[in-house]
């Protein structure tokens, strides 16, 4: 049975290997104007704290935990009804709707949003393309379609006997949901939390081409040193901060899930 | 109705921006307008007649076609192995396999860059289809995982009692029941793959790049609506798939698990 396994080690090897030279590459020092590295150092590093990346790693922190916040506000109305509707139709054509544009892929959804947002449809009162407002609600339909899935399957395992205990107790529709659904869907509020705020730390396209340039996240100067200025070991440290960040928030995830199972 | 009312807004917020592609697509003007001054298909002609399109579209072929064949099997052998094994840590190897998910794309897509560098592969396709593979492993693994996990042993027991040799029970018994999470998780793999575009960036060029790539270079490069019809075609093809999928699948069970 063991041996079943080799193939997808084979697999997972290779993507090993490629983190693995990413993060020698990260440790080499940068020749300019070559694809070849120099010997051992930290200089990448020290660059990534540079003065002129400070602002890249603050927005993204910023504009992650806004994502996250506006997410959560957004998915937690339609996970609700669609863990709870007792219509099979309803909850089909949420999930249809909800989940479409989970299949479609980065580059649709984003050129979308340059659509409606470089006043095509409507003109907006304030600038919203190539403007942090504009990557935000980009971030927040991207993020949408993963937390309602997570809040809905937190709320579909709440027994709704404890709902209807409350209210049958006098508590208003308000307070039920208040003092009972909100508290018990919690362990889904912060995983789905953590996960998005991770993977919007590493987000590219969005901040790509709704930012125009004038938007810069991790991710996006990860392209611009390793595609643009072809400094692959800087790039490879920038890439590295990214990697750990996400790690170390979806081990906080493991935590949460563990906690919740007795 | 507060509810009711603000999941139309929401609903309505995550579908507008599909709405507009669609009836922009149809435009017959190259400056974009809301709603179209007319009706016209000249740029699904262009789409059709562009030939970085169409070299990326069987680029897109190939590599999702390459990945997924491999994927499959492979996600489906390390399925079984983690479900009847006896593995001494069966919850690390578990989180292992879906371990490609959670890094950066960016990460990933310089980690291959360097690597098929280092390795004088920075020409070739096969570097594209290994990342798709790594990339669409885990889907195949957790999707197959589950009917493992809902296949009773007792059926394959029987069919070894009454003589069937294990490569023939494998095949008569193990493989049918396990079609609704083969079918699920291949339904998954050619999606995130033919939608993969973050690696895919670092690791093509020109010749070897796939439609999403293609896509975005058009998008920085150009502004008429080409790009919103194939993106109506990419639309259309995938709300094909997740419609059949949730008739014969029933999504609401997949992922509420009621």
């Amino acid at each position: 049975m063991k041996l079943l396994l080799l193939p997808a080690a084979a697999v997972l090897a290779v993507f090993a290997a490629a983190l693995a030279s990413l993060f020698r590459w990260s440790l080499l020092e940068f020749i300019p104007g070559s694809l070849q590295a120099g010997s051992l150092t930290l200089a990448n590093f020290r660059a990534v704290l540079a003065a002129q990346y400070l602002g890249a790693i603050r927005d993204t922190v910023v504009l992650s935990a806004l994502t996250t916040v506006l997410t959560l506000l957004g998915a937690y109305p339609v996970a609700y009804v669609l863990a709870r509707t007792p219509s099979r139709r309803v909850r089909s054509a949420l999930l249809v709707l909800t989940l479409a544009p989970f299949f479609t892929g980065a580059i649709v959804r984003t050129y979308a949003w340059v659509l409606v947002l470089g006043n095509t449809v409507v003109t907006w009162p304030v600038p919203m393309l190539f403007t942090e407002r504009g990557v935000l609600v980009g971030l927040v339909h991207f993020s949408m379609p993963t937390m309602i899935l997570i809040l809905a399957a937190a709320i579909s395992h709440i027994d709704p006997v404890y709902e209807r205990a409350a209210a049958s107790l006098g508590a208003s529709p308000a307070r039920v949901f208040r003092r009972v659904t909100l508290p018990l869907s919690l362990p889904g509020i912060v995983s789905g939390a953590l996960i998005v705020f991770a993977w919007t730390l590493s987000a590219f396209p969005t901040p790509e081409l709704l930012g125009g340039g004038k938007v810069k996240m991790i991710a996006n100067v990860v392209k611009d040193l390793g595609l643009d200025s072809f400094n692959w070991p800087g790039a490879a440290a920038f890439a590295m901060l990214a990697l750990a960040l996400t790690l170390a928030l979806l081990t906080a995830v493991g935590r949460v899930a563990a906690g919740r199972t007795p | 109705m507060i509810l009711r009312a603000a999941v139309v807004a929401l609903v309505a917020f995550m579908t507008l921006p599909t709405v507009v592609v669609i009836a922009v697509s149809f435009n017959p003007t190259a400056i974009l307008s809301f709603p179209p001054a007319g009706f016209s298909l000249r740029w699904y002609e262009n789409v059709l007649t562009y030939p970085q399109f169409q070299r990326a579209a069987v680029n897109s072929v190939v590599v999702t076609g390459g990945a997924v064949a491999l994927a499959l099997p492979v996600g489906t052998l390390a399925a079984l192995a983690l479900e009847r094994g006896r593995l001494r840590g069966r919850s690390l190897w578990a989180a292992v396999l879906l371990s490609p998910l959670v890094v950066p794309g960016v990460a990933a897509g310089l980690g291959f860059l360097i690597l098929a560098a280092a390795l004088g592969l920075l020409r070739s396709r096969s570097v594209l289809i290994a990342a798709h593979v790594a990339l669409v492993l885990p889907f195949v693994v957790r999707s197959v995982w589950v009917s493992v996990r809902n296949l009773d042993p007792a059926l394959e027991r029987a069919a070894a009692s009454l003589g069937a040799t294990p490569w023939r029970t494998f095949r008569r018994v193990t493989l049918p029941l396990l079609r609704p999470g083969l079918f699920a998780g291949l339904l998954f793999a050619v999606v995130v793959s033919l939608n993969e575009f973050v690696v895919s960036l670092f690791i093509s060029n020109r010749v070897t790049e796939i439609l999403p790539v293609a896509m975005f270079t058009y998008v920085v490069n150009y502004t008429d609506p080409t790009i919103a019809a194939l993106s109506s075609l990419f639309i259309l093809a995938t709300f094909l798939v997740v419609w059949l999928a949730d008739r014969y699948l029933d999504l609401g069970r997949v992922f509420l698990q009621h």
